[in-house]
């Protein structure tokens, strides 16, 4: 019999509160916005008013739709490198367990350096262009992608692998029955993580080394000074980055709930 | 047996009682229920009662009872961590309510012990703050950790012993704080049953020297009849007292008493007040 | 773990190999980062990689060496640290009372929970111009900066720390009848201690993070700045020194909270007993 050490977080509150709770935040967020727009004066920090009424110009301008799909294209082949490498990655160095000890505080060390200080190099490797985006949202994403991956790996509890050999299974169904399953909530946080650093590698990739895409149109904004772009595209990237990000979240919980 | 000077306040000395009062009523409860309201369904939840029984001064009371049946609800209201939704609860002739009152320790189920501070410093936790000196407190640290057999680990913390060991410095924090009330909750459900047993011989060599009052909570059936003088048997939620069982043992016992014919006997009549009780909680009908 | 010595072994051979087998992860990893730098510098030496992209790990060095040396960057690596401290001291103050605020009030926490979970998911820099624009071309927008990256790390953590205190010790202190004063000194706050050191962990290294980062976008000094300064002007060798020292100084102050952080773990936080 195991005793447990039960802790005093509250049980999970019912669906009803929580939409309200979720109103609420937007609604005080908004708010707040609004005070601040007003404290700091329009020119400074735009209202929610103006910024969505910016963002809808934005989005209206035929050109977006292409400043959206080079972004988009660099995004998700920095995203496919990240979750894929980091995830192979992830599983060698989880199995053997000495070359995780050994590479895991230089992986995190890694993951420590400001990253955006060694962006020259990668320039200087990739030159101007998309190859230089991809690999700087790269850059972001593996790391983490890779350290949780790795720690999926060696939290499989051995029973587990016990269990698979009892019941027979050939090492195909022992992976996708049991071991799969097993390790898919700490992947998946590795995959929340990894998806917001690759956009925002991504992001800053694009601001200084392309002429197109999101990244250079908030470039431009800045150069400018255009407050009401700025925060428009902010406030897109912000509600594009959540609604992800809880979506991820929700899986993660769902995967969870038969831990 | 030595007499153990029980201290009314924890800084001066009191009266020295020894003899253990005929049937005096260390505790006293009567009709007591405990109910709340359950955070997930809304919906009241009776968790206890009513119960009345007295617990005597100076003896060694069991507990027992299916799972859920509320037995660690009782101890609460006992210990004074919960109060009664109704009724009472009387401790040396005083109510109490919700308050822990002076006199009582309580070793939980889980593990206790505090994993930044030594095993030293976690038996002396109790009184380190009650303006005892530090010559006091090291003997009485020293005396429980000898006779809890944790004298070569004073300096250890918890996070290098095991599960049995840990859990017998909580006891020895209970011990140090000398009770007159000595309440225990499934101590001994980590542990594996040949460490049970000795855990048990522990607790009669402990009650017998120090002449507190003792409960303890358990879903053992043999350990509760090895071990008290009496045994409340529970029913499943909400926990009333089916009966009460004497076992007549002497003060001297020990594990040969399981030698005694009337031990299998006790056995059998709990377990037959037990058995549908049990089946009744585990949600399948009788 | 001890080494069975044979008995026509010598003693001496039994030593070594106890001591590889004890140290053997990190010799492997001083392995593993040598390798790395002499491939490195092969490549670069041997026209791999382009030479006037990369220079070879020496020459690296060399330079951060004479940088350090030479005291020209003193001022910008202080005015790092500066605003960087500043951000940390905020950020630590402030995400704490934070995070017991969101402790005491679960209603709140309720509310924010998505934000706080979403929080490093957006860019936050990206209001790098905003705050220039609110605090002036000087230092402040950098430490705003450090602080808004580092201060959510702080609050999740504390949060994270204090819902950790196994419930069983608290009922303990009911038990022991500490007072809440006492209560918080003796036992709420030595449980949780671990989780808040791991939170004043991420702290650092977000500020540091943001600081340096914002003045590489948009600065007039530090060291960040001095980065993109050299890399402007062509300056490799005086670029990759900044840069070895700037990974250098990362490393040590990781290694040395990474191992602050274990020693608190090991000791404080116990196992789930099976």
């Amino acid at each position: 019999m195991s005793a447990q050490t039960r802790t005093q977080s509250g049980m999970q509150a019912p669906s009803a509160p929580r939409l309200n709770d979720g109103m609420l935040l937007i609604a005080a967020m908004l708010v707040l916005w609004q005070l601040a727009s007003w404290g700091f004066g329009a020119a400074v920090l735009p209202g929610p008013v103006r910024t969505f009424q910016q963002l809808w110009t934005q989005v209206s301008d035929p050109e977006f739709g292409a400043h959206l799909a080079e972004t988009g294209k660099a995004f998700l082949s920095a995203l496919a490198i990240s979750l894929i490498g980091g995830a192979i990655m992830g599983v060698l160095l989880g199995a053997r367990r000495l070359a995780g000890d050994v590479f895991e505080p230089l992986l995190i060390a890694l993951y420590s350096i400001p990253k955006i200080a060694l962006y020259p190099i990668v320039l200087l490797l990739f030159g101007l262009g998309v190859s230089a985006k991809i690999a700087f949202g790269a850059m972001h994403g593996i790391i983490p992608m890779t350290i949780f991956t790795m720690t999926a790996v060696r939290n499989i509890r051995p029973v587990y692998m016990r269990s698979i050999r009892t019941h027979r299974l050939t090492a195909w169904q022992g992976a996708m029955h049991v071991l799969i399953p097993a390790a898919m909530p700490e992947v998946v946080a590795g995959l929340r993580i990894g998806f917001s650093l690759t956009l925002l590698g991504t992001l800053l990739g694009e601001m200084f080394a392309s002429q197109r895409g999101i990244g250079h149109l908030l470039m431009r904004a800045i150069d400018r000074n255009d407050a009401p772009t700025i925060m428009a595209l902010a406030v897109m990237l912000f509600l594009f980055a959540t609604i992800v990000s809880l979506g991820l979240l929700q899986w993660d919980r769902r995967l969870r709930r038969g831990a | 047996m030595i007499p153990f000077p029980t201290a009314r306040t924890a800084a001066g000395a009191g009266p020295v009682s020894s003899a253990p009062a005929a049937a005096k009523a260390h505790v006293a409860i009567r009709e007591a229920t405990r109910s709340y309201v359950a955070r997930d369904t809304g919906r009241p939840f009776h968790a206890l009662g009513p119960v009345s029984f007295d617990l005597r001064e100076g003896e060694f009371f069991s507990v027992v009872g299916p799972s859920g049946c509320g037995k660690s609800t009782l101890l609460d209201l006992i210990a004074g961590l919960c109060a009664p939704s109704s009724g009472s609860v009387h401790f040396e002739g005083r109510q109490i309510a919700g308050e822990v009152p002076d006199g009582v320790a309580v070793v939980f189920q889980e593990d206790a012990s505090f994993p930044w501070l030594t095993v030293y410093d976690n038996a002396a936790f109790g009184v380190r703050r009650n303006g005892l000196p530090e010559k006091e407190i090291r003997e009485r640290v020293d005396h429980a950790l000898s006779f809890m057999g944790l004298a070569g680990f004073a300096n250890a913390y918890p996070s290098q012993l095991s599960g049995g060991m840990r859990q017998r410095v909580c006891i020895a924090r209970a011990m140090v704080l000398r009770p007159r009330l000595m309440l225990l909750d499934e101590p001994f459900g980590a542990l594996d049953q040949q460490t049970r047993l000795l855990m048990g011989e522990e607790m009669l060599k402990l009650w017998r020297d120090t002449g507190s009052t003792v409960m303890l909570i358990t879903h053992s059936i043999d350990e509760a009849v090895l071990l008290s003088d009496r045994i409340g048997v529970m029913s499943s939620r909400p926990g009333t007292f089916i009966d009460i069982v004497e076992t007549g043992w002497s003060r001297e016992r020990d594990c040969k008493t399981a030698l005694d014919p009337r031990y299998g006997a006790l056995q059998a009549q709990i377990w037959g007040m037990l058995r549908e009780e049990s089946i009744k909680a585990m949600g399948v009908k009788p | 773990m001890i080494a069975a010595a044979l008995p026509h072994e010598a003693v001496g051979q039994a030593d070594l190999k106890h001591a590889w087998l004890r140290h053997r992860v990190a010799v492997l990893r001083a392995a593993v980062v040598a390798l790395a730098v002499l491939l490195l510098e092969a490549a670069t030496r041997l026209g791999w990689i382009d030479q006037v992209s990369f220079i070879p790990p020496s020459r690296m060095a060399a330079s951060a060496w004479h940088i350090l040396w030479s005291g020209t960057y003193k001022a910008d690596i202080l005015l790092t640290l500066y605003a960087a401290g500043l951000a940390v001291i905020l950020a630590v103050t402030f995400g704490f009372l934070f995070g017991v605020l969101l402790f005491k009030l679960p209603r709140l926490r309720r509310v924010l929970d998505p934000l706080l979970l979403s929080y490093y998911a957006v860019p936050i820099f990206v209001l790098y111009p905003m705050l220039i624009v609110l605090f002036g071309l000087n230092r402040w927008p950098l430490v705003a900066l450090g602080f808004l990256f580092a201060v959510v790390a702080m609050a999740v953590n504390t949060l994270n720390g204090l819902e950790r205190v196994p419930a069983v010790l608290l009922r303990t202190a009911r038990m022991l009848r500490l007072g809440r004063a006492q209560e918080v000194r003796l036992i709420t706050l030595p449980a949780s201690l671990p989780f808040v050191f791991t939170g004043i962990k991420l702290a650092i290294v977000y500020s540091f993070i943001a600081v340096i980062g914002g003045e590489f976008v948009l600065s007039g000094a530090g060291f960040g700045y001095q980065i993109a300064y050299a890399y402007n002007n062509f300056d490799n060798p005086t670029m990759y020194g900044l840069m070895l020292l700037l990974l250098v100084f990362v490393g040590a102050l990781n290694l040395l909270l990474h191992a602050m952080e274990q020693r608190l773990y090991q000791r404080r936080v116990l196992k789930e007993l099976t």
